[in-house]
């Protein structure tokens, strides 16, 4: 995997950040995935969608992404332009569902590090050597290595796209 | 076939044997990755017309799919937005229609068509899904149908997607919590209350990417019914997979609703644990999940002023029909005093309440009786909470904005407890119901 990912952070500290807040129950029915991101994060920030440009990351706690299956979570934060979440952990179907299906990185850092970036840094995420650069302090972190299998989904572009 | 001697085998949990047949492997450890094959596969009307829309993308890039690796093992509900809630929601269930038709899908369980229901309720009420089985579905509440000794687990469109394509699909094989429920259980605890009391303890993330096994002499006691409402909300915990070990209690459903053939696993003597947990119900009080968090508990009693704006009995956790049964105890001869909506699980258990008279008793009580839908649960439609309004609900979640206005709040709890506060419009203990 050689790449690089650069954005801007959002950032919202705290754990457990539900699907119903990504993308509230109403919505389920829209699998327009340029409307879904109208609504991202709308249950806690409706104003997101406008705030994201191209390549952005959020910053967040523990847990982003616990409840429901619902693929419309990955999907309507990428399609306002994020790319890459990062969290001390990741609830289980959030995270398949966004390496699976090609939509955004789910990068787990520890709690430190989450207290160390601010909201509107500027990050540099070098995938391979699974470093972050925080541009705006000068400050380097570590990231979680992706686990063999999920690293070899990430570089096919999703599961659809991979040949076990 | 074993060519090597079994002692040299692992001793392994039932989660990792059912696994491990269903990947081809004499045993494997947590931690390993695995491509699983699959036994059943379900979808509805959300996670359906997002797998078509995958299946879409793909034949606009030139890939063209005249067939499903297996249509008998496929089954589909319409549960979230039926009755159509709106233009969208209806063309939803078109969509999902000429997919089953196209890709011979017999197993279609279609609204206002003979049985019909929420997707969890049917896996077990329709005999779905067997013991020793591996079950994925398009929702994360799959996890409901492990207590009937299957691998059941939640996913979301894409990978449902690469198993009507594949027949296979990646777990990483999760570590498993036993959870030993003793003691006697007293008439007015529930499962429900088990279960809330359970992730109150270990917290909403408490079992994130692992196994929640129950087990102990409450357990065995227990109905598959009420088995089906712990397993229900290890989701709550963040588990890939709640599972019970099959038994007679098991068996004994199945022989009611099926005469497929199946193969159940149990678990080794010896096999590891992660974590052992034990609860004691002896002594455990009727439970209550506050806003916004089904971690976030209390004992009921100590909510008894709470107002109450509305009760609800519905959904995969809490509209069986031991849980109407339940309510309707509670309900019998009285009347409510805040709006209680009454929704049954599916067509089958709505009708079985009509012939136990429970249906009349609802009524009676004031309460509205509703088809079954995951409606309101999931804030959709059918009933959601306006800005400020309160509600007690037999559910499962109770996040910001779950069940309507982002501003209104859900009290998780029993169909006993709920049923009381219908009766009184504050959080009220099943016990203190004269």
């Amino acid at each position: 995997m050689n790449k690089t990912l650069k954005g801007k952070v959002h950032k919202y500290d705290r754990d457990n950040i539900d699907t119903d807040v990504i993308i509230p129950g109403p919505y389920l029915k829209i699998h327009d995935h340029k409307e879904l991101a109208k609504h991202a994060l709308e249950g806690l920030d409706p104003k997101f969608p406008e705030k994201v440009q191209e390549g952005d990351f959020i910053v967040t706690g523990s847990n982003f992404g616990c409840g429901s299956s619902r693929e419309h979570a990955p999907i309507a934060l990428s399609q306002t332009g994020i790319r890459a979440i990062l969290a001390p952990t990741f609830a289980r179907i959030f995270y398949r569902n966004a390496v699976d299906g090609g939509y955004l990185l789910p990068i787990e850092i520890d709690r430190e590090t989450v207290k160390k970036i601010a909201d509107r840094d500027e990050l540099e995420i070098d995938i391979a050597q699974n470093k972050i650069t925080n541009v705006t302090k000068n400050e380097q972190y570590p990231m979680k290595p992706f686990p063999e299998l999920i690293a070899k989904i990430v570089e096919a572009g999703g599961l659809m796209k991979y040949k076990p | 076939m074993r060519l090597i001697p079994t002692d040299t085998v692992l001793a392994m949990t039932i989660t990792e044997k059912i696994l491990a047949r269903a990947s081809g492997r004499q045993d494997l450890s947590p931690g390993d990755v695995v491509f699983a094959k699959v036994d059943k596969v379900m979808m509805h009307d959300v996670s359906g017309p997002g797998v078509i829309k995958v299946f879409a993308e793909w034949e606009k890039k030139g890939l063209k799919f005249e067939k499903i690796w297996d249509p008998d093992r496929v089954w589909v509900t319409e549960d979230h937005f039926v009755p159509a809630a709106d233009r969208v929601s209806a063309e939803n269930v078109i969509a999902l229609s000429n997919f089953t038709k196209q890709y011979g899908v017999k197993k279609h369980f279609k609204y206002g068509l003979g049985q019909y229901g929420i997707c969890h309720t049917l896996s077990h009420e329709e005999a779905m899904v067997l013991p020793g089985e591996v079950y994925v579905g398009g929702d994360s509440h799959t996890n409901t149908t492990g207590a009937m000794g299957t691998f059941a687990a939640g996913l979301g469109h894409t990978d449902v997607a690469y198993v009507l394509m594949n027949g296979q699909i990646w777990f990483k094989v999760p570590e498993t919590m036993l959870f030993k429920i003793e003691g006697d259980k007293p008439a007015h605890i529930m499962a429900k209350d088990i279960i809330l009391k359970i992730i109150g303890e270990i917290g909403t993330d408490g079992a994130n990417y692992r196994t929640m096994q129950f087990a102990g002499n409450v357990v065995k006691e227990l109905s598959m019914e009420e088995r089906l409402t712990l397993t229900n909300m290890t989701t709550e915990a963040g588990a890939k997979n709640g599972i019970i070990e099959p038994d007679e209690t098991t068996y004994e459903y199945l022989r009611k609703r099926t005469d497929a053939r199946y193969a159940p696993v149990k678990g080794d003597e010896g096999a590891q644990f992660a974590e052992i947990f034990t609860i004691e119900t002896t002594k455990m009080e009727p439970t209550v999940a506050k806003p916004f968090s089904p971690g976030n508990i209390s004992a009921a009693r100590e909510l008894q002023g709470t107002a109450l704006d509305k009760a609800y009995i519905g959904s995969c956790t809490g509209a069986k029909l031991e849980d109407l049964r339940a309510a309707a105890n509670i309900m019998r001869g009285k009347k409510v005093k805040i709006r209680t909506e009454v929704l049954p699980a599916a067509q089958s258990i709505y009708m079985k309440a009509m012939n136990e008279g429970l249906i009349q008793i609802f009524m009676e009580s004031g309460a509205v009786v509703g088809p079954p839908t995951c409606g309101a649960c999931c804030g959709a439609h059918m009933g959601v909470l306006g800005k400020g309004e309160v509600c007690i609900s037999t559910t499962n979640r109770n996040f910001p904005g779950r069940m309507g206005h982002v501003e209104s709040q859900t009290y998780l709890a029993s169909p006993l407890v709920v049923a009381a506060s219908a009766l009184t419009g504050r959080i009220t203990d099943p016990r203190d119901v004269r």
